[in-house]
């Protein structure tokens, strides 16, 4: 890469339920303020915005760049939208870090949000299209079959996504900003109702109002704060939701992604050289499936690691500190905020929920038909 | 035979009420839809206007139109309202002050249900049809919702493309078709114009039967806004005998806790004179009772 890309502000909105209290131009508005105050910056410094959100039909809203731009200061700068579905916040990032590291622009804004109180996220993910019969009920309904899947193949014990559950609430607990802060026990969990066979009420991530920004800056740049995270490695993959002979429990896009960013950032290992991650796991199961797709446990030996505790604070390999998806899903903003969740971390900003000592962390999303992936590797060392 | 005798009275009559220069003014202007406030000597805003403030000072002639919003600062609910009231379903009575005024103005409030109510909530003003020059100009206030519909309706033409029409037209016949990647040999049903894994073109056709494996499958219990079905049902993907990719549908016929990966199923058709062009013709798959495949058989289609 021709420049260093940082990470220098992190902003994000209190999540809720509803944010009836504010509009949409005024939540995005919000976190990216915050993002700019912790970037000791104004409006004027900023080159260029980068905005992701999620697909149309989530908020009915067409063109949120045009319609956003007044709210983030974008008068006279670029300013354009990526649209990659629920990986949508990750792809945003790296597009924003792209931006500084092939020198185009110095300082660049990049945000992501949802409204999910404005819409019906099960509505638009489950069309009744003609000729054929409407069968799919929303995300859950998809990724339902595929958990199934994996439980069979990796011959995992039944409690795991129970157990992904309760440590993600643990951890949401420890995070003021976070959707859900619920105290819940193994037996709550799992007592809780199946809503999708064998996706439980209490193993799925709620619905959230919220937005997250960052500040992104180039080397001459990054000495306005003193603790930048150094972005290391990016990258994006996609794959067809549909072909033959697809592993749609271990995608062939997320492997090749996560290699694509180890390799850029020099990780042989990611068990030994990661600190700690931000996963996207919108349903707890798949905690342990991207445990193995993204190289931290042998094919089948992800659901191990979290019955050892392994993914606690605390544990060898700390996943999802900020309560991850499972706690907070504005579903535009779920992927950039696993993204500035990792860059807290190696700035040592995560306050209440932060692994001690964090100095190389993955952020990671993906969305669709488990089919578009993307990640950064950051770090507190250039 | 009662001991006291009683007998009905009715005392009514309509008095006739001189309005003075200030309230009358008030009630004036609400004829014409305008809601207006009187200044007090010491500049505040009084609506409903006084003629004399609490301190006992007269107010003055100017007066400032107010929007017509405010902010409830007590209210009481009445589940059962009462001849007279201003109507007859639940409503709340409250103390709002109008926005931009300094003392706050008793109305009803119609929220429809007293868990909408709060102190401290935004109402708007809604005018009676038919103005007297009275109060009751004011038909009542409503909670002022910070959000508004905002209804989207496109229309579309659905073409679904030379293959799935193929597709389609097979299904109507009662027959399953797929599209064969001559090179590498896979079977896509429903056929499409490529593999996406070669490039190659899918152009071969081949039947496929109406039997296959039920790879893996959810039961669905949620409801939500627009399902054709009524939960709990089935679903799963099902590899026809001789395809590799799998159609996704309904499995029914069985016990929810009796279905399996593995199972061997069998479409389910309507009756023949109802088939249309569309996968609707077969309403689920059913077990046929044949053993289980074994998983390796069907592995690589998970």
């Amino acid at each position: 890469m021709a420049e260093q890309c940082a990470v220098i502000g992190i902003g994000q909105t209190k999540h809720r339920e509803s944010r009836r209290d504010l509009s949409i131009p005024g939540l995005v508005r919000d976190a990216a303020i915050r993002a700019l105050q912790d970037a000791a910056m104004t409006w004027k410094d900023i080159d260029s915005i980068v905005i992701g959100t999620a697909p149309d039909m989530f908020e009915g809203v067409m063109m949120p760049e045009l319609w956003l731009s007044d709210a983030l200061g974008a008068a006279g700068k670029p300013i354009f939208r990526v649209h990659t579905a629920g990986s949508v916040g990750g792809s945003t990032a790296v597009v924003a870090a792209h931006l500084i590291q092939g020198g185009v622009h110095e300082k660049v804004l990049t945000l992501a949000f949802e409204k999910q109180s404005e819409a019906n996220a099960m509505w638009a993910l489950s069309p009744a299209i003609p000729f054929q019969p409407q069968l799919v009920a929303g995300a859950g309904g998809y990724f339902a079959p595929l958990i199934r899947s994996y439980i069979r193949r990796a011959d995992a014990h039944p409690d795991t996504g129970c157990m992904v559950a309760v440590k993600d609430r643990q951890h949401g607990l420890l995070n003021p900003n976070a959707h859900l802060h619920l105290d819940q026990t193994f037996e709550q969990v799992k007592g809780s109702p199946m809503l999708w066979d064998p996706i439980r009420y209490s193993e799925t991530c709620p619905s959230s109002d919220g937005a997250v920004a960052m500040v992104l800056a180039s080397e001459k740049h990054a000495g306005r704060v003193k603790n930048p995270a150094w972005v290391k490695g990016t990258s994006v993959r996609t794959e067809r939701t549909f072909f033959a002979g697809r592993d749609q429990v271990n995608p062939a896009a997320g492997k090749l992604c996560a290699k694509d960013v180890y390799d850029e950032a020099g990780i042989r290992n990611p068990l030994k050289e990661i600190d700690c991650a931000e996963v996207y796991v919108p349903f707890s199961w798949f905690e342990p499936m991207w445990l193995e797709n993204l190289g931290f446990a042998e094919q089948g030996e992800g659901w191990k690691m979290t019955m050892e505790g392994k993914t606690k604070i605390g544990g060898d390999m700390p996943w999802n500190m900020s309560g991850g998806v499972m706690c907070t899903n504005p579903i535009g903003a779920s992927g950039m905020l696993r993204f500035a969740e990792a860059a807290r971390q190696v700035r040592g900003t995560a306050q209440q929920h932060q692994v001690d000592g964090a100095k190389v962390a993955l952020g990671h999303a993906y969305g669709g038909g488990s089919q578009f992936f993307a990640m950064w590797i950051v770090s507190s060392e250039r | 035979m009662s001991e006291i005798l009683s007998a009905p009275y009715v005392l009514e009559y309509t008095y006739t009420r001189s309005t003075g220069p200030v309230v009358g003014r008030f009630l004036e202007s609400l004829r014409y839809e305008v809601l207006e406030g009187v200044k007090t000597a010491d500049g505040r805003v009084l609506c409903p206007p006084l003629e004399y403030d609490e301190e006992g000072e007269p107010t003055t002639d100017e007066f400032v139109q107010l929007r017509p919003s405010g902010t409830v600062k007590t209210w009481s609910w009445v589940p059962e309202p009462r001849k007279g009231h201003p109507f007859d379903r639940p409503f709340a009575w409250a103390l709002i002050q109008i926005d931009g005024a300094h003392n706050a103005m008793v109305h009803a409030v119609d929220a429809g249900k007293a868990k909408r109510m709060q102190t401290g909530m935004r109402v708007r003003l809604r005018w009676a049809d038919e103005k007297h020059g009275t109060i009751r100009d004011i038909d009542c206030f409503e909670p002022m919702a910070p959000y508004l519909p905002s209804p989207v309706h496109l229309e579309y033409d659905v073409n679904p493309g030379k293959h799935y029409s193929a597709y389609l037209r097979g299904l109507q016949e009662g027959k399953l078709i797929g599209g064969r990647d001559p090179a590498a040999g896979k079977v896509y049903v429903p056929p499409r114009g490529a593999d996406p894994t070669t490039g190659n073109p899918t152009n071969e056709y081949v039947e496929v039967p109406d039997v296959g494996v039920l790879t893996t499958f959810t039961i669905i219990r949620i409801p939500f806004e627009g399902q054709k079905l009524k939960p709990p049902y089935c679903f799963g993907a099902i590899v026809l005998d001789g395809a590799d990719t799998p159609i996704y549908h309904l499995i029914s016929g069985v016990p929810h806790d009796e279905i399996r990966m593995g199972m061997r199923v069998k479409a389910k058709w309507k009756p023949q004179d109802e088939w249309e062009t569309s996968l609707e013709n077969i309403l689920y798959f059913e077990p046929t009772g044949e053993p289980d495949a074994l998983f390796d058989s069907y592995k690589e289609h998970l």
